[in-house]
């Protein structure tokens, strides 16, 4: 026992008429209270732990969902309350005499029955509450009062008119969300504030509410549990579950990871990633041409070839900005979103190796646009999907057309948490079906991106054509046409992979403040901005 | 799961326990007429009592100030109306610390009368109350029994930073008796913390900014974060007496590559007296390291308490993206009522020193992350300036006001934060702009600010504009804000409106709709939130705006992805004119913006409301008194709010008509420039920095000027009006 330490103890009813006492009376020395009747002066903060007064009628009333009409706005429930709080309930059901329910027992006494105060009419309780929006609890000589589970079972948002009390675990559980607070002095301000809440945020509040009481309301044993989930935060802080993930609905919770706003910092600049198999020739152009572009402060290249290795470093052209060649051990598309310990910017130019088209002041811009955007894909090559009611499929277009949701990954930038998130969190699925059809590896980081963000890609500057010109010839057409079809099979498969469409379509690009202006082009930073 | 057995196993016999010793008796009901399990039958619930009577029962005495509660220490009476703050005059005997002369400077704005104050705040610097400090101030006893509503500390605020001295430290001993004054106190402990009535905030520096405030320092958000150092302290010890082992065991953890823990025990007169064996090898690491390169260089930062619960380094590593890993047992953390720390900081327990590299090196990346961007949040909303944490302090009193709207932790722990989310403008989060549901079908309304009063004939710019903006996919409303001394032109000479289409006329002067001086012309009057605007985008216009259908339509699908900026077309920009060290503006053409003028933009209506009531009177009235800089005022207050820049579309940057010889403009006025360039300046005096933002990019059509096929464009006629 040793005085209680690392002890704890359940307690749902405390004391007895006529003191009530607030603490188990026992000697509990440093023993842990889970208690229901806990008020702020002796609750021992960041050690007891707060319990709602479980009722077990609580069940019968309680409901699955939240779409209801209810009749009443406001119900008291209570037994036997305080005349105080009698008098002005009262004198509210004068005024609103059909928004506000008071209920007491009935003349034979019958927990799961409620009379109405004047008229005496009976109600079945506690699925009375399932009426009503509001309900209120007020303090009793118990600070626990069953009715506060009884209305958050029947979804009705508890009104607490109960000073001091600590509401049930209080320390994770924010019940601002779906409860209102009244100080009993100022109770004859109830209607005024239950007026002022909004339709949609009553609707809110029922919400979370029902999720609150579903998570950690619902049984004995999931107090139970919520109590001892709580203590393991406690001793495992670095652990514990954060407020968002106790608090919110799942869908509430924003997923993305570049939450601050900011723009990112010039002087960082950014890693050229180019990941290539074995034209060199373009390789090495590519990398003379990305040298001159100032923010750029490294090319990664990813060599795919298993079969050849790459040319020695003293081949490369002679740059001034330094150069990793990585080799890899098998010819896998996803090896260019590798996270590779080489690339030190948190900004990474993706680039294939024969997109040799774009001047330097295209890339410098489109560095400059990401760094306003840094948690967005900011690049050139544009695509968009749209709904085809004919095959009742998605399908992949590469029209030029006034909308894009997707920018390709042959050029673009990109921030360097999306290659690990690519690496580790891509569904295994999409993976597989990305190495094994050696495609739309670029699809799926569109995916991945706007599921996390609900942001679309910003497309910078016209430029859109992106092969080189001679490459054309029928034999070409129809493999494209091929191409076409696999590509649209990807969006659906992805679409399938991740639960939803997560691409978002919006109609405008990016373009230099001065972009087309009849201005002195050398007055202009980005005068260099090809078309199409 | 096992585990999750087993603890419910352990459950069930302590409960059991509990009732064979606690005395609870349980009488068993067979006429219960529900289904029980066995758990549910722990009461009976026919025959228990909830008490009766219980408002004439009191617990403790109403005048007990360690049981200081809202409820029994707190005159609401005062606060009905609203909720002002008064500060007590300055007495001529005593000067504040210039800490507290910034804290007050802050306060004056809210209310200089005594009537109606709910809240009052002293003139006597309460903050550093060790009696061995230069700032501590004698006789304070004597000091509040003659302020005139002194009333034991009903409804005052006492601010203090230090509390107790050597060699107790005795966390509650100001050296006066507070009474049921509330305390905004720094390094408070859980345990002295009077619930809902006492809050705790942050020990700040002498040189902490009164307003405006540094940004946190981390710039870059470099995944996974690989710095130099992965936990770092650097500080004085104490050698004996309270709160020292902390720091005196630190060296243990000190590696001399990852974690560097170093301490002196070189400070204070008689140290050499006082030093233990390690003292000297100590000084020999403390001076290897500088303070600032492990603040920058690190990933963790120690927070360990010192003599008193919390230290200067708390808000130092907020600031610099260093994570605080606290080692401070029972600390109250500041505003812990409303911020969730877990989501900035990391917990360790001075008992297990030993475990904290440990703990550390177990974070995963993404969780480092996460809590490095919330550092930045939190220090930038709430800490940033002494006048951040004053109104954090004040919002949580309000929120404990009757009536008064509260804001839940998702508003306080997200970006933009409490102080700029006003809970009276909505209870539903997506009325917001930084919450908005993009989903939604939305339209605008336009607002034409009407301030010459040209004369309205078929061909005149205000004619046509309302023609252009009528003939919108988008708009649901047409506002005309008629500013003029001039009558307004009758209905039926506007032209003529698609049905879905209203327009309607509005005399602010005449109808006396809101502010201080409803008889005078304001400029203001164009962002007063005027009941008939019912879409969360306004259009924002000046009647001799001129832009086409299409420019308004592409404008205003840019602004539904960026809802919480300013959306439009007239780009400026500000710089720093170095020869003569002021704040410069320009209308030139340049390569980048940082203003977009409210008379062809698209912004959210909570920025009306926040314009009319948040900003300081100061501003207002520069405005008022040269009637102009207002939509330089309204791009101060977005960027300071969102922190980003605005957002200009397409190449339009002449919106006006060009005057016509003779006619007044005030655009053609050179004084008319000279004082933008003034309000720049008090602008971002009164903010005490400079909020704007710049941005390199512009916003185009995708098919922009694109050699392709007029018929596959979208937005055709955009391209025919050029700059």
């Amino acid at each position: 026992w040793r005085n209680g330490e690392n002890h704890l103890i359940f307690n749902m009813v405390s004391g007895s008429s006529p003191d009530f006492s607030r603490f188990v009376e026992l000697h509990l020395g440093n023993a842990m209270v889970a208690g229901a009747d806990l008020d702020t002066y002796t609750f021992r903060e960041k050690f007891d732990i707060s319990l709602p007064a479980f009722s077990p009628v609580a069940k019968l009333g309680e409901v699955d969902n939240t779409f209801r009409d209810r009749s009443w706005l406001v119900t008291s429930s209570q037994l036997n309350i305080d005349p105080y709080f009698l008098s002005e309930m009262q004198k509210f059901s004068y005024q609103y005499h059909d928004s506000v329910l008071i209920l007491d027992s009935c003349h034979i006494h019958n927990y799961t029955q409620r009379c109405e105060i004047d008229s005496g009419q009976k109600y079945a309780y506690p699925q009375v509450l399932r009426d009503s929006i509001f309900c209120i609890i007020f303090r009793g000589e118990r600070m626990g009062q069953f009715v506060l589970l009884e209305a958050m079972a029947a979804n009705c948002i508890p009104v607490i008119v109960i000073d001091g009390h600590v509401m049930p675990f209080n320390n994770v559980i924010d019940w601002k969300r779906f409860s209102v607070f009244i100080m009993e002095d100022h109770l004859n301000t109830l209607m005024d504030v239950l007026h002022n809440i909004s339709d949609k945020r009553i609707r809110q509040m029922q919400n979370v509410l029902l999720f609150i009481y579903k998570s950690y309301f619902s049984s004995m044993e999931q107090i139970a549990l919520t109590t001892l989930d709580i203590i393991q935060d406690r001793v495992y802080p670095h652990l514990a579950r954060t407020y968002d993930e106790i608090n919110l609905l799942p869908k509430e919770i924003s997923k993305n990871p570049l939450f601050y706003p900011m723009t990112a910092p010039k002087s960082h600049g950014f890693t050229a990633v180019i990941l290539t198999y074995d034209r060199v020739e373009s390789l090495f152009i590519l990398i003379e041409r990305l040298s001159k572009v100032p923010s750029l402060m490294k090319v990664v290249v990813v060599w795919n070839n298993q079969k050849k290795n790459p040319p020695p470093l003293a081949d490369f052209p002679k740059v001034a900005k330094p150069i990793n060649v990585i080799k890899t051990k098998a010819n896998k598309l996803s090896n260019r979103f590798y996270p590779f310990r080489e690339i030190e910017t948190e900004a990474i130019l993706h680039i294939d190796d024969d997109i040799v088209m774009l001047t330097s002041d295209e890339v410098e811009f489109a560095y400059e646009v990401w760094r306003e955007f840094p948690d967005r894909i900011v690049g050139f090559p544009s695509r968009t999907h749209i709904w085809d009611n004919v095959t009742n499929a998605w399908k992949y277009e590469s029209e030029w057309t006034n909308a894009i949701s997707m920018v390709l990954t042959g050029a673009a930038f990109l921030h360097k948490y999306w290659s690990y998130l690519y690496t580790t969190d891509l569904p295994a699925d999409v993976k597989d079906w990305v190495d094994e059809h050696m495609n739309c590896e670029d699809i799926a980081m569109n995916f991945l991106v706007a599921n996390m963000t609900n942001k679309p890609p910003i497309k910078v500057t016209p430029r859109k054509k992106f092969k080189c010109p001679e490459c054309t010839n029928n034999e070409m057409l129809s493999a494209d046409l091929g191409h076409m079809v696999e590509r649209s099979q990807c969006i659906n498969k992805f679409v399938r992979a991740f639960g939803r469409m997560p691409l978002k379509t919006v109609e405008f690009r990016a373009d230099p403040v001065l972009f087309k202006d009849p201005f002195p082009e050398k007055l202009k930073r980005f005068n260099d901005i090809g078309s199409l | 799961m096992q585990a999750k057995r087993r603890y419910l196993l352990v459950f069930v016999v302590a409960f059991l326990t509990f009732w064979y010793f606690g005395g609870y008796h349980m009488r068993h009901d067979e006429e219960l007429l529900f289904d029980t399990d066995a758990l549910s039958e722990y009461v009976n619930i026919n025959i228990i009592q909830t008490g009766y009577l219980v408002r004439d029962t009191e617990r403790f005495p109403k005048d007990d100030r360690k049981h200081c509660r809202m409820e029994t220490c707190f005159d609401f009476s005062k606060c009905e109306k609203d909720f002002k703050v008064y500060v007590y005059p300055p007495e001529d005997s005593s000067v504040p610390s210039p800490s507290y002369l910034k804290l007050l400077n802050n306060l004056d704005i809210i209310l200089p009368i005594l009537k109606k104050a709910c809240i009052f705040v002293l003139n006597v610097d309460t903050l550093d109350r060790d009696r061995l400090s230069n700032d501590y101030v004698r006789n304070m006893q004597s000091r509040l029994q003659r302020l005139p509503h002194w009333n034991n500390g009903l409804n005052h605020v006492i601010f203090n930073l230090y509390s107790g001295t050597w060699p107790n430290y005795t966390e509650n001993d100001l050296d006066f008796d507070y009474g049921k004054a509330i305390l905004a106190k720094a390094s408070m402990s859980e345990n002295h913390v009077r619930a809902g009535f006492d809050i705790s905030i942050p020990l700040f520096h002498k040189i902490h900014p009164a307003k405006g405030g540094e940004q946190g320092s981390t710039s870059a958000n470099n995944f996974p974060l690989e710095k130099t150092y992965l936990l770092a302290f650097k500080g004085k010890r104490y050698v004996h007496g309270i709160g020292s082992d902390t720091r005196n065991s630190l060296y243990h953890l000190h590696n001399k590559k990852d974690i560097i823990m170093v301490t002196t025990c070189r400070h204070g007169k008689s140290w050499k007296d006082m030093k233990d064996e390690r003292c000297d090898e100590d000084n020999k690491e403390y001076d290897k390291y500088e303070y600032e390169t492990l603040l920058h260089n690190s990933t963790f930062c120690l927070v360990p308490r010192g003599r008193r619960l919390g230290s200067f380094r708390f808000l130092e590593a907020l600031q610099a993206g260093c994570i605080p890993v606290l080692l401070s047992n029972s600390w109250a953390l500041p505003f812990s009522q409303v911020i969730n720390w877990n989501k900035a900081a990391v917990w360790a327990d001075e008992r297990l020193l030993l475990q904290v590299p440990h703990v550390i090196r177990s974070m995963t990346p993404n969780k480092i992350l996460q809590l490095r961007q919330q550092t930045q949040i939190l220090w930038d909303r709430y800490f940033s300036s002494i006048e951040k944490i004053v109104f954090t302090t004040l919002e949580i009193i309000r929120e404990r006001l009757p009536k008064q709207p509260v804001q839940d932790g998702t508003v306080w722990n997200n970006f933009p934060g409490a102080l700029v989310t006003l809970p009276e403008f909505s209870d539903y989060d997506k009325d917001f702009p930084f919450y908005i549901d993009k989903n939604e079908n939305m339209g605008f309304t336009a607002v034409i600010y009407c301030q010459l009063g040209l004369p309205l004939v078929s061909n005149s710019p205000l004619y046509r504009l309302v023609n252009h903006v009528g003939r919108s996919k988008y708009v649901s409303k047409i506002l005309i804000v008629w500013s003029s001394e001039k009558r307004p032109v009758s209905k039926n000479r506007w032209p003529g409106l698609p049905l879905h289409v209203p327009l309607h006329i509005i005399q602010p002067s005449v109808n006396a709709n809101s502010g201080n001086e409803p008889t005078k012309m304001s400029i203001s009057q164009r962002f007063y939130n005027y009941k008939e605007i019912q879409t969360e985008a306004i259009l924002s216009l000046d009647e001799d705006t001129v832009l086409t259908t299409d420019e308004i339509d592409f404008a205003f699908i840019v602004w539904k992805q960026f809802p919480d900026r300013i959306v439009g077309y007239p780009g400026r920009s500000h710089y720093w004119d170095d020869s003569k060290s002021t704040w410069g503006y320009t209308s030139k053409w340049t390569n980048d913006y940082s203003i977009v003028l409210t008379g062809a933009a698209f912004y959210h209506r909570y920025y009306n409301h926040l314009y009319m009531e948040w900003l300081s009177p100061l501003l207002h009235k520069t405005v008022e008194q040269s009637q102009n800089c207002e939509d330089i005022l309204m791009n101060f207050l977005v960027s300071h709010v969102t922190r980003r820049p605005p957002v200009k579309v397409t190449q339009r940057k002449q919106y006006k008509e060009q005057a016509s010889a003779g006619a007044w403009s005030p655009w053609n006025d050179p004084d008319h420039f000279i004082q933008r360039q003034t309000c720049l300046n008090t602008f971002a005096a009164v903010f005490g920095y400079m909020p704007l933002l710049r941005s390199n990019l512009r916003l185009d059509p995708v098919l922009f000027k694109d050699p392709v096929s007029n018929k596959r464009k979208k937005y055709r006629r955009i391209e025919l009006v050029g700059s």
